[in-house]
């Protein structure tokens, strides 16, 4: 299905992702987790065809993405949605235009100018709200909801454009322990009821470890890991974010039963 | 893990969705409305301003490019002469540089004074802000050129009234862009200097300005490029420099176009030399602002 080889991102010359091979052959949720700086955000940007890749390739069910420009490869943006640490809603419109705003691949510069949106993708739209539990903020602006709020309307922005691949950048970094639940529950929803894989860049272990059927781990812009939650040890995990010893998963959790384990966290480390 | 789908609405999604069907529709009525209304008015307007023209719009519309098109041929068969005319020319160039240099100085100090003047918080009379503000209004309300067609009615002609009336336009600019400036200046350093029992003007000096200095002159130097087309035009008016040189040139019509042409050259090449100048130089003033 998603086949990444090689590919490779420099930034003068300092190299954010270095010779990255992934292989997705089914629909899945993939956490990938690293440090800060370990390229995890460039990858899904290559991916989203947001930045472009210095070399190497993506191919999706045999259409090579990397190479494609203008018109086609807008449309590969609207068949992988990309959804952001900071939500990047327009503030000022209200939370279904925001929603709509899913479909603006398929519509016309002048027809979304005016706000000329079908009625039944408005009602698609406020269905989509629905189903993340919030159509009863839809005629409110975006900037009056709050964090969780938002971020789910970017997943309903995501779902509305009916794409193949979900890419999540960081997407519960700003959120407290209660919205990130939320939100990383509906992403997993949107997995197993719709079938679409889920690619996100989380910065907590436990979150990948709970919600992800495979765990992909980068260091330094090179992929170090790739396997199952199980098999992500904690000295793989130390592997990963280069730590020492005295590095707990608790550490980094934003898990609200984290509360109740240090105790027996401390007992080992 | 299914919980999240289930949270209860209080409204049936039927509802909201048709709520919001109405919102859509009012908001697309309300906009074709503004939308006709502007046509109509353009429209309209073309209309009873097209027929009030002496000429016709579009009887004069194929003539437009008939003068520079005379201009540039003219020009081109002379091209020799060019060079020595742009010569010729230079000072009245220099003296139209002058007149922008001057009163964008003065202009400056005045908007300097009438902004701390007029910003709450700074100014030292705070009960005559109003009166500080509305002299700046009034003075950047008055075109350069009435002012100026003013004082030469009674200085007579020349660079000064020229220099007088461009210096006052820019007071009341730059006053109103420097007191908006002033009012995000953070005010914990007058208050420090207050407690040290400095004076007002000390306290201005050493507490705002440096605040404040790049975005001044920032400022500064766009109203400098728009003071040498002003001091231009003044020309016009008999105001002396480049500009009364080519009011002169075109009024001769046919035969000295070639010298018009030389002015247009020394005129845009200038502006566009002190335009990429002064750009620059802004840019780098509000970049290198937090270092």
């Amino acid at each position: 299905m998603l086949t990444i080889d090689a590919l490779t991102k420099r930034f003068g010359d300092k190299t954010a992702v270095d010779a990255a091979n992934i292989l997705v052959d089914k629909p899945a949720m993939i956490g990938i987790i690293g440090r800060s700086g370990a390229g995890k955000s460039t990858l899904l940007r290559m991916l989203n065809c947001l930045s472009e890749a210095s070399s190497g390739t993506i191919t999706f069910d045999g259409e090579e993405i990397t190479g494609l420009r203008g018109a086609a490869r807008r449309n590969w943006q609207s068949r992988c949605a990309m959804i952001f640490q900071q939500f990047n809603l327009v503030p000022r419109m209200d939370v279904v235009s925001n929603v709509l705003h899913g479909t603006l691949n398929r519509r016309s510069t002048f027809a979304t100018m005016f706000n000329l949106y079908p009625q039944s993708d408005i009602h698609t739209a406020i269905e989509i709200l629905d189903r993340l539990g919030i159509a009863e903020q839809a005629p409110k602006r975006a900037e009056a909801l709050s964090g969780g709020q938002q971020q789910r309307v970017a997943i309903a922005r995501a779902l509305m454009q009916d794409p193949k691949i979900i890419l999540a950048d960081e997407p519960i970094a700003s959120l407290d322990p209660m919205n990130a639940q939320v939100v990383m529950q509906s992403l997993r929803a949107i997995h197993e009821e719709d079938g679409r894989t889920v690619i996100a860049n989380l910065h907590t272990l436990d979150t990948a470890r709970r919600y992800c059927d495979r765990v992909i781990g980068m260091r330094d812009g090179r992929i170090v890991f790739d396997g199952t939650p199980t098999q992500l040890t904690t000295g793989v995990a130390r592997d990963i974010y280069g730590a020492g010893a005295d590095f707990s998963e608790a550490a980094t959790s934003t898990e609200i039963e984290t509360l109740d384990r240090p105790k027996r966290e401390k007992a080992y480390a | 893990m299914a919980d999240f789908s289930l949270s209860g609405a209080p409204h049936s999604v039927d509802d909201i969705q048709s709520s919001y069907m109405a919102q859509v529709q009012r908001r697309r009525l309300y906009g074709g409305l503004t939308l006709l209304i502007f046509v109509v008015l353009m429209v309209s307007g073309f209309n009873v301003a097209d027929a009030r023209n002496a000429g016709g719009f579009w009887d004069g519309l194929r003539r437009i490019f008939d003068y520079p098109a005379d201009v540039l041929s003219e020009a081109w068969e002379k091209r020799a002469d060019l060079p020595g005319l742009m010569a010729k020319y230079f000072p009245a160039l220099v003296e139209t540089l002058n007149i922008a240099a001057v009163s964008t100085l003065i202009g400056a100090l005045g908007g300097l004074i009438l902004s701390l003047l007029g910003t709450r918080g700074l100014a030292k009379w705070p009960r005559l802000i109003p009166v500080f503000r509305r002299t700046s209004d009034i003075m950047r309300a008055v075109p350069e050129i009435v002012i100026a067609l003013m004082l030469i009615f009674v200085l007579g002609g020349g660079p000064v009234p020229a220099m007088i009336a461009i210096a006052i336009h820019t007071a009341g600019a730059l006053g109103k862009m420097f007191s908006e400036v002033a009012e995000n200046a953070d005010l914990k350093p007058l208050e420090g200097l207050a407690s040290t029992g400095a004076t007002w003007a000390q306290r201005m000096w050493l507490g705002i300005l440096p605040q404040v200095a790049p975005n001044y002159l920032s400022y500064a130097l766009l109203r400098f490029e728009i003071n040498i087309r002003a001091s231009a035009i003044l020309g016009f008016v008999g105001a002396g420099g480049l500009g009364y040189e080519l009011r002169n040139a075109m009024a001769w019509g046919p035969g000295r176009f070639d010298e018009a042409a030389a002015i247009f050259i020394l005129l845009f090449g200038t502006i566009v030399f002190f335009d990429q100048l002064s750009s620059r130089y802004r840019n780098r003033l509000t970049e290198g602002q937090g270092q």
